[in-house]
């Protein structure tokens, strides 16, 4: 499967995760493109920790606003029902919980929803800028990923060897292979994609994982259905 | 009564080893004017307050790029490329902290609060060091106030009292660092008269101002 397709299959299946009306906030790379997917009749309010809410469309070259970026730096435009705050506010809306869903990569993720992505030893220091607020405070966590790296190693491990972003706070995790859910004993296997096995899933990941008793839904380019 | 300058008179009193805070997000809301000025003050051993450290030959990222930081706290390096090598060899002491938690230091300084308690970076390494507190079942850092001598924001607009209206997420830091530094110098795009700005639409009170400063308005993001 193509790297983007992957991508995309993953942004379609978390869309499906968000409810009408949900304070969202997307992380960088993969979780943008949830916003592309949105179910019909499902309209969410896009929170940006650099300080407003109702992130819209990108602009369009030339019509840029030089006092309107996204949190990765991009040009960013805002509805007509959106407003600005300052820092402080918007951090009180992350850590007050009055993010319904974040929506964010990892590095790695373990079998306690520890969750690791903002930092890997002996690379480049780039700094946990709003992470670790985001993690800590938004009532839903989802993470959004390929289910393995690039050389084929699990990311989806027993315990988190890179440093923490928060402890325990992540919900779902979304992959191209696999829907897991995390509880207080264990990863839930929920959802497999579509031409995936649960022997694929279970040989790609390292955390060991609870199966259904009974059949498993599979989700693809229409998001979950029933096998 | 804040008092008109150029960026230049405004940087005057600020000497070796003082710090700095400087508003922004990427870029955006930084007082490149202010940052410019200080760049050829060329004063060094500088400690630093940012959201993040900016970019190579842009905004905050001149000082790192003039060698005149000793210290810096900030969520953010990842935009300038020279900080990954400055924190192995100790060349700059860069202290991360996760972003809300920076902004709530800045306003517990600014609003005479002896510290706050978070739940951000319990069980990480933003926990190192820090008193750990529950209440109600749940587990908080004890975070300290961050104030600094001096204050560099940037703003839309203002009138001659220092009342500031900031634009969008050029706002950021900008208002809480307002209120955290003994010396608070705002760089405008627009200088009005009394009276033109509407109580209610006043974002940062004009007592918070010591210097307004007409900054370039061309100087946007065109990095």
């Amino acid at each position: 499967m193509a790297e983007i397709d992957k991508r995309v299959r993953v942004a379609r299946r978390v869309a499906q995760e968000l409810k009408n009306g949900e304070v969202v906030n997307l992380g960088i790379g993969l979780p943008t493109l949830v916003a592309n997917y949105l179910p019909q009749g499902v309209s969410i309010i896009l929170h940006s920790e650099n300080g407003f809410l109702g992130i819209g469309s990108e602009p369009e070259s030339g019509k840029e606003d030089k006092d309107l970026i996204n949190a990765g730096g991009k040009p960013a435009s805002i509805l007509a029902n959106g407003c600005c705050f300052d820092s402080a506010t918007s951090f009180a809306i992350i850590r007050g919980g009055h993010v319904d869903t974040t929506v964010l990569g990892a590095l790695e993720v373990d079998q306690k929803g520890n969750l690791a992505n903002w930092m890997v030893p002996g690379k480049k220091v780039t700094g946990m800028g709003g992470a670790m607020d985001l993690v800590t405070g938004a009532k839903k966590v989802i993470i959004a990923m390929e289910h393995v790296n690039k050389d084929g190693s699990p990311k989806i491990v027993k315990e988190c060897t890179m440093p923490l972003t928060a402890k325990e706070e992540v919900d779902l995790i979304i992959t191209d292979m696999a829907v897991i859910a995390v509880h207080s004993d264990g990863l839930y296997l929920l959802e497999i994609g579509e031409d995936i096995t649960v022997e694929q899933v279970i040989s790609c990941t390292d955390a060991k994982l609870i199966l259904p008793t009974g059949h498993i839904p599979i989700f693809g380019e229409e998001g979950s259905k029933e096998r | 009564m804040a008092k008109i300058c150029t960026a230049k008179e405004a940087v005057e009193s600020i000497s070796e080893g003082m710090s700095v805070m400087i508003g922004g997000f990427l870029n955006v809301g930084t007082p490149e004017g202010l940052v410019e000025a200080l760049v050829e003050k060329g004063v060094s051993r500088l400690t630093v307050i940012s959201n993040d450290t900016g970019f190579v030959g842009k905004g905050i990222g001149k000082l790192q790029d003039h060698k005149q930081l000793a210290k810096v706290y900030t969520s953010y390096v990842g935009g300038h490329p020279a900080y990954s090598q400055c924190m192995e060899s100790g060349e700059v002491e860069v202290i991360l902290v996760p972003q809300g938690t920076l902004a709530e230091q800045i306003r517990a300084a600014g609003a005479g609060l002896g510290g706050f308690l978070t739940p951000t970076g319990v069980g990480t390494v933003a926990a190192q060091g820090k008193r750990e507190i529950t209440i109600y079942d749940r587990t908080y850092l004890l975070e300290l106030p961050l104030s600094a001598d001096v204050a560099f924001i940037k703003a839309y607009q203002a009138d001659t009292s220092g009342n500031l209206v900031y634009r969008r997420c050029a706002r950021n830091f900008n208002p809480i660092m307002a209120t955290a530094a003994k010396i608070v110098i705002a760089e405008v795009e627009e200088i009005v008269p009394v009276g033109t700005i509407d109580p209610d639409q006043v974002m940062t009170p004009g007592i918070f101002v010591d210097f307004l400063v007409r900054g370039d308005i061309e100087h946007g993001r065109d990095r």
